[in-house]
């Protein structure tokens, strides 16, 4: 999707974003310090895992339906500014059935709001499975009056080719479009699940197997002579240095101190001080980040 | 009870008429008035023509002139791109406003009433309010959500709640809850030129009023700060806090006490977050007694945080007598016209509450 994007273009998610955020332009210290709550986190560790921010990446959010209408709402500025952009809004198949996506298809599509609502339908939302949690799966089709597309969300030039159609239409004027892209999560829906007890590990071996994007895409440009098996070994070897490094610093770095735990509550405070855990500690508000919308 | 002569009866409805709404104004050299309605028309209507990014989305703001004619000739004037009429889905355009603020534009919000604001009020909370602090100071998200508030009249349970203790329970929000024009102008200006998500609880009945202006407010300059009190009626027998239409049937109440020889000091709110702790401690410790009034419900109201301030401050050592609160009746609202009435304070409680704080009869 990325590959697709031009600089004027956003994207909002929920919280499975990592690598999101990395593609938009934070460094993998960035991103892995932010997990482990640092301060070379990319919103030095006050955000963590599911709210990570970068210039035109609006997040990391924490509540599944409530990024897909800031997503129609950044596609409004878009439009209303001028700025020729998009803005991809990603949601799960868990989410796809909640009640405010519907609200904004019909806004996107009365006000025709350059907004590209991407389900990734990666087969479960949570523990449930699609099928379990859908009377109707076909989430490419759920926009009713705004035309979908199924891609294959394996495929990395599927992906790629179908965004670059969905900004194709959306900036000539069609309006939204829906997007599903179809995929797989390998592993449970967080740290604390297996990710065994609604599904069969036979598979997730057998996704691994047959339907990996990035094995997949190794083979094709091996096989078209892209690449060498040489050079893809230098570049794993390359990145996994980088992540180990990355690794290493967010296991040892600091965490921020307890003065920034008043900070920017408020771009512009009203007050010096923030109530504190009891009246006689009370906390001074600082404000230490950049506040993009200030003026 | 006393029964008065004709004669004094007469004096006394002219007495009332000529002193009706003196107190709360600035200055009163010049004579113009203007009704809350027209304040809150001539703010957003300034803000708009000051701030190309400043628009206007909700229900019926902008063919229907607004459900309460607040937004009347924007559209007309700003037209389509600015004055932005909604279909009936709060959660979904609340969410558009808060998404279009991040991106940089400065929208306001309008909730035909802050009852419907529940529908969204995940948006407002975790969207709005708490994404600046998560994203370490990175993304401010300067987004005004307006509307009417509270009780209205004859519109039953549904539609007549206060989320002033709801939304100025959050931090990462500002809230305030004018009384005056002046107020309301003031304030729906500054809350558009703030970068932080601002609340405006405004008031139905309110709209209606007429009240005097002065010379400055009618500036497209004019601002009221966010975060502080006016006292509207100075007095040194006792403290009345309130916030909104509260501020009304307080100065109604004091007025009838001075008859009695009672000086109440009413400070009008103006803001509920951040509240102007500041100014009820210097009045308590100049008075002695506080009373809060409001017409909310009781249990987690304002006037249960303005207690507690009073009893984490300086001002507790200075009360002759507990601080009490006046309040609206802790029953949803029934649609029974005596009911709601007597479901809702009016003067005369707080002249009752007043005297018995002050042991008076």
């Amino acid at each position: 999707m990325k590959a697709a994007m031009r600089p004027q273009d956003s994207i909002i998610s929920a919280y499975r974003v990592h690598g999101w955020t990395y593609l938009m332009g934070v460094e993998p210290v960035g991103v892995i310090a932010e997990l482990t709550g640092r301060q070379s986190g990319c919103v030095r560790g006050k955000g963590g895992s599911m709210h990570m921010y970068a210039k035109n990446f609006y997040g990391g959010n924490g509540i599944v339906g409530a990024q897909v209408p800031l997503g129609v709402g950044v596609a409004f500025a878009a439009k209303y500014s001028g700025t020729d952009g998009v803005c991809l809004a990603l949601y799960g198949d868990g989410a796809a059935n909640q009640g405010q996506i519907f609200e904004v298809y019909n806004i996107a599509k009365l006000w025709d709001i350059p907004c590209i609502f991407v389900c990734e339908n990666n087969g479960y939302g949570m523990g449930t499975s699609a099928e379990r949690g859908s009377a109707s799966t076909a989430f490419y089709t759920r926009g009713d009056y705004i035309p979908g597309i199924w891609v294959d969300g394996m495929d990395i030039l599927a992906v790629r080719e179908a965004t670059q159609f969905a900004i194709n239409h959306c900036i000539s004027g069609k309006g939204p479009l829906v997007m599903e892209t179809m995929t797989y999560r390998y592993s449970g829906h967080s740290m604390s699940d297996p990710g065994t007890s609604y599904r069969t590990r036979e598979e997730v071996q057998d996704v691994r197997q047959t339907r990996d994007p990035i094995t997949s895409f190794k083979e094709k440009i091996l096989t078209a002579g892209l690449v060498t098996a040489d050079e893809l070994k230098k570049l794993e070897n390359d990145i996994r240095v980088t992540i180990d490094e990355a690794v290493k610093k967010a296991k040892t770095d600091n965490e921020i101190g307890l003065d920034e735990l008043p900070c920017d509550v408020y771009s512009a405070p009203l007050e010096p001080t923030v109530r504190g855990i009891t009246p006689w500690n009370n906390l001074e508000h600082k404000r230490l980040g950049p506040a993009v919308n200030l003026h | 009870m006393v029964t008065l002569s004709t004669g004094s009866v007469i004096l006394v409805n002219v007495a009332k008429f000529l002193t009706r709404r003196a107190f709360s104004t600035s200055r009163i050299v010049e004579a113009q008035q203007m009704t809350v309605r027209d304040a809150l028309n001539t703010g957003l209507d300034e803000e708009m023509e000051r701030d190309e990014r400043v628009f206007l989305l909700g229900e019926e703001v902008a063919m229907y002139d607004g459900a309460y004619k607040i937004s009347r000739g924007l559209w007309k004037k700003y037209g389509d791109k600015r004055v932005i009429d909604t279909p009936i889905t709060e959660m979904g355009f609340a969410g558009i406003a808060v998404g279009a603020a991040m991106a940089g534009l400065r929208p306001v919000c309008e909730f035909m009433t802050f009852n419907f604001s529940m529908q969204a009020i995940d948006q407002v909370i975790n969207s709005a309010a708490k994404t600046f602090y998560m994203s370490a100071g990175k993304v401010n998200v300067p987004i005004v959500f307006r509307g009417p508030n509270g009780a209205a009249a004859g519109v039953a349970a549904q539609h007549s709640q206060c989320f002033g203790a709801w939304y100025s329970h959050c931090p990462g929000l500002k809230v305030v809850s004018p009384y005056t024009a002046e107020d309301h102008k003031g304030l729906i200006k500054a809350a558009i030129r703030d970068p932080d998500p601002v609340v405006v609880l405004e008031n139905e009945i309110l709209y209606g009023v007429a009240f005097p202006v002065s010379d400055e407010a009618m500036s497209k300059d004019f601002l009221v700060p966010i975060g502080k009190a006016k006292i509207e009626r100075p007095g040194s027998h006792i403290t009345l806090v309130a916030h909104s239409r509260a501020v009304e049937l307080s100065l109604d109440a004091a007025k009838e006490l001075a008859g009695e020889g009672i000086e109440c000091e009413v400070i009008n709110l103006r803001s509920i977050r951040p509240l102007d702790e500041e100014t009820i401690v210097k009045s308590v410790i100049k008075t002695n007694h506080l009373i809060t009034v409001e017409q909310g419900w009781p249990q987690c109201g304002i006037g249960s945080e303005v207690c507690a301030r009073i009893m984490e401050s300086e001002a507790f050592y200075h009360l002759d007598a507990p601080v009490i609160r006046v309040t609206g009746v802790d029953a949803p609202m029934p649609y029974t016209k005596s009911l709601e009435l007597a479901a809702l304070p009016q003067p005369h409680d707080i002249v009752r509450a007043v005297k018995r704080v002050l042991n008076v009869k």
